[in-house]
């Protein structure tokens, strides 16, 4: 909303320049955007002036040589305006004015003749976009006033946002009024107080007629018809203040509507009353898909929801957002039959929505408005239309109306305030403050019992709607205490998993991992580019109904799309070599979230940690080393991190579309399903534009729910010595270690407490098949020092075991 | 024979401390001590000497023994020192190569370590941290936040919504849990919310995706002050010490009343000029920096719990959100908000 400070000075002067002004309103809660002026900087050097003598310039048709007296005697001008001519006053910029764009004005010869100023047109004050010729001043202003007399020159513009509750600050008086409760300046009678007189011949419904099917998409609508309307442009104060305000001036009766709705916030329309038939206008829904072209030039189809104005020929304007080209005002009009409506808000947000089509009326409807004010609009637009338009009203106003809503009371008591403020406001400021903000207010048994007006009916619904009211006017920022809450007995903290969450991002970011943080959108098609099949679940995203474009249109179910894209950019960036993990949400249609609260989440929504290594994890050197991260050395890294943790995962052989099939790994946890590793499939790399790549995704859930640290035990092992030894094992090349170590570990019994691969050997002296493997082992008993023969016992029940799949000791 | 004892130990004695070689120093004690030599075998013969020479012969030979036994061992001591000596010289290396590279070094994401620094400030106050969904039910996104339907406050926030659910919605803040949260648990309530929330919006300064956190706290007689004191400790413990902050009066629909929260510029501290006499440009000019949003629990959000033990005729409280990656640009200068989902690896990697 773009506040003119003239206009708002009309109705309350705060006695203060515009930037302090600002300051005070965005700490009373009114958020100035920006603090503008609109023309140029300095009224100086700006005069009225009269044409005198108007001369063909000899050397060029399109230039008048034209003799101007400003007041200070008789000058030469050059004019490039077609319409300037003898006799005319009108507005010159002397040498030496600041132009809008800053440069100053200077004398000059045009094509031989001297120029000592310039005669204006409206855009080159910035008062309208009218550059088709010079403005014509009243000629009963003597030459040499100044500009700034007649017209707002260097006019300062509040750019307000207003907040969508407020809607009385979508009107220059309201924000007049927010302006006197703030600074106490006085507040200017209400510019509705007065009605036009009604000098029309006969009655308004002798001219017109509504009808209204909706009454609960239209709880009011008022016309008022006017005759002898002379269209023309209208007087430049007004047209100065519309383009101050951001509108552009077109005629006088659809600038009064303009301007009072900018006034006012209520929006209103003129029609041509002569192109209505029989001046009947009806307001119905639309049927299913029925069509009107709007004042925009665009033919609009609607749903049955929408309301529409509409006459014998059908519909002449969507209600509230915009009207219709066929009983637009135009020159030829003479009759005008002008609406002043209340919409539902609901109905013409949403409306306005569909039809993506929003206009300072939607916006203002939107947000409901009260029945009430549509008189008050009718009011100020009629006085306007018969000052400026020389109309008659005919007297009478048709009004159909549905129950118009009583005005709300509320009771402010006398503690609450400071109660939930922490703050003391005396009752007599209260007071004072709701006043000056149009509350009616009294004192009953030490409350206050107030009664909200109109323009605050939806808003102020609550005592602590008033409380806010008080606070902000009374000054939050200057008087409101500093304190902590009391918190009572709560301690703070994290929960075991948040604590553990952070835990495994820790360690990662230790094993050499940069943390990313990807989009939680993805394109449907990234499943496919995975190679994961229609049919899988991680093939059938959460897809957006709306979303900004296809590329982000479904939600992730995996960690490893995003983290390709990742490493793809960096790559192609020139990276070397990338490690990176995310510690992340996926969603899934599959299941329900478990999150606090009455409703269980739509989707569910798993923790997960992925990680994904290009190229070496350990950086190639002057000394070697710098060989690609493969399956093992991501395994290193699970492991290192399952150590982090305290848990032991169990890692076996798997198939992921996605993962080369030889080296996938699914990792378990406690025997419970955790997530997968593996080396990305050469096809899928391919499609990232990868050489190659390893990657891990692993469920947070049950990597933390099995997580023992910080819950471990004390274990002795300095009372009883460990005998530690050394195992060869030659298997058949087939079988995985992690059976050999498990035989081993079954053989050992309890007293084995450890026995962990170092080495792996095929060669021919094996035989063709085989593969030898060498354990370290260690062997303790809680309770005593073991004896050779004991543990060559484990021994001889190790090597039974291992006999058991195909194994034998390497002795 | 005494003569030849004393021949024998001038001469490898000399020929001892003329030695420039532990090798050449072992032949000699092979030469003069060894089982072959002169001195070895008149000390083996001694028995068959007369018994009168026996003594002065013997006594000689072991005191020419020791004492070049002595030599060798301290010619051997100083060969041994010079010799490794000339050996460490000849093992010196470049010093300037780089050094072994161990692991890589990795580096949290600015987002989570800031959200980390927000959710750390607040548990110090005695703040739980709570997580909801982030694929939410319109209910409480909207509706149980006081944004009836069709209500224009439900424009502020463009919102993404799922595909044949229509009351499904990506969470345009975080504030869903502040109703999930008092559903799970009675008054008092302190409890912070971070994570990703998403509106329909893509530009410099808006991100379709981002990171909030929420704050809640319900109790007896609190009041707006102590949202005044709780922020200006948390924006202490984010921007510094010095810090001051203002509140606003401001529009929320779930807040009433409700603040936006600014923080004094901690690059100008709070002048808006800076010591070069420039105006601030990180505040610019204004001394103060818009950083959150809050209020006091509008009553009708704690309507939506009053069965859970919330009648907010008996208790009160307050709410705030908090963008993370706003507090980040503003501590580490980052210029644009999408340079934190680029994951840019030379970006990743200048933040620890």
């Amino acid at each position: 909303m773009k506040v003119p400070y003239s206009w708002l000075r009309e109705y309350c002067d705060p006695g203060m320049d515009p930037a302090q002004l600002a300051d005070r309103l965005v700490m009373t809660g009114t958020e100035v955007e920006r603090l503008d002026r609109i023309g140029p900087p300095s009224a100086e050097g700006f005069v009225v002036g009269k044409v005198v003598k108007c001369e063909k310039h000899p050397k060029a048709d399109r230039l008048s040589a034209c003799m101007v007296d400003t007041g200070d005697g008789e000058r030469p001008i050059v004019c490039g305006a077609p319409n300037v001519a003898t006799g005319q006053t009108v507005a010159v910029a002397l040498p030496g004015a600041r132009m809008p764009n800053g440069e100053k004005l200077r004398k000059a010869k045009l094509r031989g003749i001297p120029s000592e100023g310039m005669i204006l047109a409206a855009d080159e004050l910035e008062i309208g976009d009218d550059h088709e010729g010079i403005m014509e001043l009243d000629p009963e202003l003597a030459a040499g006033t100044p500009l700034s007399e007649v017209l707002p020159l260097g006019e300062p513009v509040l750019e307000i946002e207003v907040t969508p509750n407020r809607t009385d600050c979508f009107g220059v008086h309201g924000v007049a009024r927010e302006v006197h409760a703030i600074t106490g300046a006085a507040l200017a009678a209400d510019p509705w107080a007065e009605d036009a007189p009604a000098e029309g011949e006969g009655e308004a419904s002798d001219y017109a007629s509504v009808t209204v099917d909706v009454p609960e998409l239209c709880p009011r609508f008022t016309a008022r018809v006017f005759t002898d309307v002379q269209i023309g442009p209208s007087p430049l104060w007004l047209q100065a203040r519309l383009a101050a305000a951001g509108q552009r001036p077109i005629n006088n009766v659809v600038d009064i509507t303009n301007y009072v709705m900018l006034l006012t916030a209520q929006p209103l329309h003129a029609f041509d009353l002569d192109k209505v038939p029989d001046g009947a206008l009806f307001v119905r829904t639309a049927e299913e898909g029925e069509k009107m072209t709007t004042l925009d030039d665009v033919e609009r189809t609607f749903d049955a929801e929408t309301v529409l104005v509409c006459d014998k020929d059908g519909p002449s304007g969507i209600a509230g957002i915009m009207g219709g080209q066929r009983s637009e005002v135009s020159e030829g009009t003479t009759r005008v039959l002008l609406e002043v409506a209340c919409w539902n808000g609901t109905n013409i947000l949403s409306s306005s929505r569909k039809l993506g089509l929003r206009s300072e009326a939607s916006s203002r409807f939107e947000k409901q408005l009260h029945p009430e004010l549509c008189m008050r609009a009718q009011r100020i637009a009629s006085r306007l239309l018969i000052e400026l338009c020389g109309a008659k009203m005919v007297p009478g106003t048709i009004d159909v109306a549905a129950e118009i809503p009583q005005p709300r009371r509320l009771l402010l008591r006398a503690e609450r305030a400071e109660g939930l403020l922490g703050m003391r406001i005396s009752q007599e400021d209260q007071k004072t403050y709701l006043e000056r903000l149009g509350f009616e207010v009294q004192s009953t048994g030490g409350d206050l019992e107030v009664v909200v007006p109109p323009d605050r009916h939806y808003d102020v619904t609550r005592e602590v709607d008033l409380i806010e009211e008080v606070a902000r006017v009374h000054g939050i920022d200057e008087h409101l205490p500093t304190t902590l809450p009391a918190v009572g007995g709560a301690v703070g903290g994290l929960s075991r998993e948040q604590r553990l969450r952070r835990r495994a991002e820790d360690a990662l970011r230790d094993l050499g991992f940069d943390q990313a943080v990807g989009w939680s959108f993805t394109d449907p098609g990234e499943a496919e580019r995975l190679r994961i099949p229609a049919e899988d679940p991680r093939a059938q995203p959460v897809l957006l109904a709306n979303p900004l474009s296809e590329d982000q249109s479904a939600m992730r179910t995996t960690l490893l799309g995003s983290l390709l894209d990742i490493a793809a950019r960096n790559v192609s960036r020139g990276a070397g070599s990338l490690a990176l993990f995310e510690s992340t949400r996926v969603y899934l249609t599959e299941g329900t979230g478990e999150f606090a609260g009455d409703r269980p989440a739509p989707f569910a929504e798993p923790h997960r940690f992925a990680g994904i290594a290009v190229g070496p994890l350990s950086p190639r050197s002057w000394r070697g080393g710098g060989e690609a991260a493969d399956f093992f050395a991501l395994k290193g890294v699970l492991e290192a991190l399952a150590q982090q943790l305290g848990i032991e995962l169990g890692f076996a052989p798997t198939e992921e579309p996605f993962l080369h099939p030889g080296r996938a790994a699914a990792v378990s946890v406690a025997g419970v399903p955790a997530g997968w590793l593996g080396e990305v499939h050469p096809l899928v790399c391919r499609t990232w534009d990868l050489e190659a790549a390893v990657a891990f995704e692993l469920d947070a859930a049950p990597l933390l729910a099995a997580a023992t640290v910080g819950d471990e035990r004390y274990e002795d092992v300095t009372t009883f010595p460990a005998v530690y030894q050394d195992l060869a094992v030659v298997v058949p090349a087939g079988r995985p270690a992690a059976e050999v170590r498990a035989a081993v570990m079954a053989g050992g019994g309890d007293l084995l407490r450890a026995a962990e691969v170092f080495d792996l050997y095929e060669g021919e002296q094996l035989g063709e098949d085989r593969k030898s493997l060498a354990l370290n082992l260690e062997f303790r008993a809680d309770d005593r020092t073991l004896t050779d023969e004991e543990v060559a016992e484990r021994r001889e029940a190790i090597k039974a075991k291992l006999g058991e799949i195909g194994g034998a000791l390497r002795e | 024979m005494l003569e030849r004892i004393e021949e024998i130990r001038a001469e490898a004695a000399a020929a001892i401390e003329g030695a420039g070689s532990s090798a050449e120093l072992e032949e000699l004690r092979v030469r003069y001590l060894g089982r072959k030599a002169e001195l070895t075998s008149i000390l083996r013969g001694i028995a068959e000497l007369p018994q009168e020479e026996r003594g002065q012969v013997g006594g000689g030979a072991n005191r020419a023994r020791k004492e070049l036994e002595a030599l060798l061992e301290a010619s051997a001591g100083r060969l041994d020192a010079s010799e490794l000596e000339a050996k460490l010289v000849s093992d010196r290396i470049d010093v300037t190569l780089p050094g072994a590279p161990s692991r890589r070094v990795g580096h949290s994401h600015l987002i989570s370590r800031t959200t980390r620094l927000l959710e750390d400030t607040m548990i110090g106050l005695g703040y739980h941290v709570a997580e909801g969904p982030e694929i939410e039910h319109d209910y409480y996104n909207f509706t149980a936040l006081n944004h009836p339907p069709g209500h224009p406050a439900r424009m502020l926030q463009d919102t993404f919504y799922v595909q044949s659910h229509p009351d499904v919605l990506l969470r345009t803040h975080t504030s869903p849990m502040q109703v999930r949260s008092m559903e799970t648990q009675p008054p008092p309530i302190f409890v912070v919310v971070p994570g990703k929330v998403y509106r329909r919006d893509s530009d410099a300064t808006h991100s379709p995706m981002f990171h909030q956190m929420e704050g809640l706290a319900i109790a007896e007689g609190i009041t707006l002050a102590d949202p005044q004191g709780t922020l200006l400790a948390m924006c202490r413990a984010i921007f510094g010490p010095d810090r001051e902050v203002r509140l606003r009066p401001h529009f929320f629909p779930f807040t009433e009343p409700s603040v936006e929260v600014d923080v004094s510029c901690f690059q100008c501290g709070g002048t808006g000029e800076l010591a070069s006499g420039e105006r601030c440009n990180l505040c610019k000019g204004q001394g103060w920096i818009e950083i959150l949003g809050a209020g006091m629990v509008d009553p009708n959000v704690l309507g939506f719990v009053e069965q859970h033990g919330y009648d907010a005729e008996r208790v009160q409280g307050f709410a705030f959100g908090i963008g993370v990656e706003r507090v980040a640009m503003l501590r580490h200068g980052v210029p644009d908000l999408r340079r934190f989902f680029d994951n840019d690896v030379r970006m990743l990697e200048q933040f620890g």
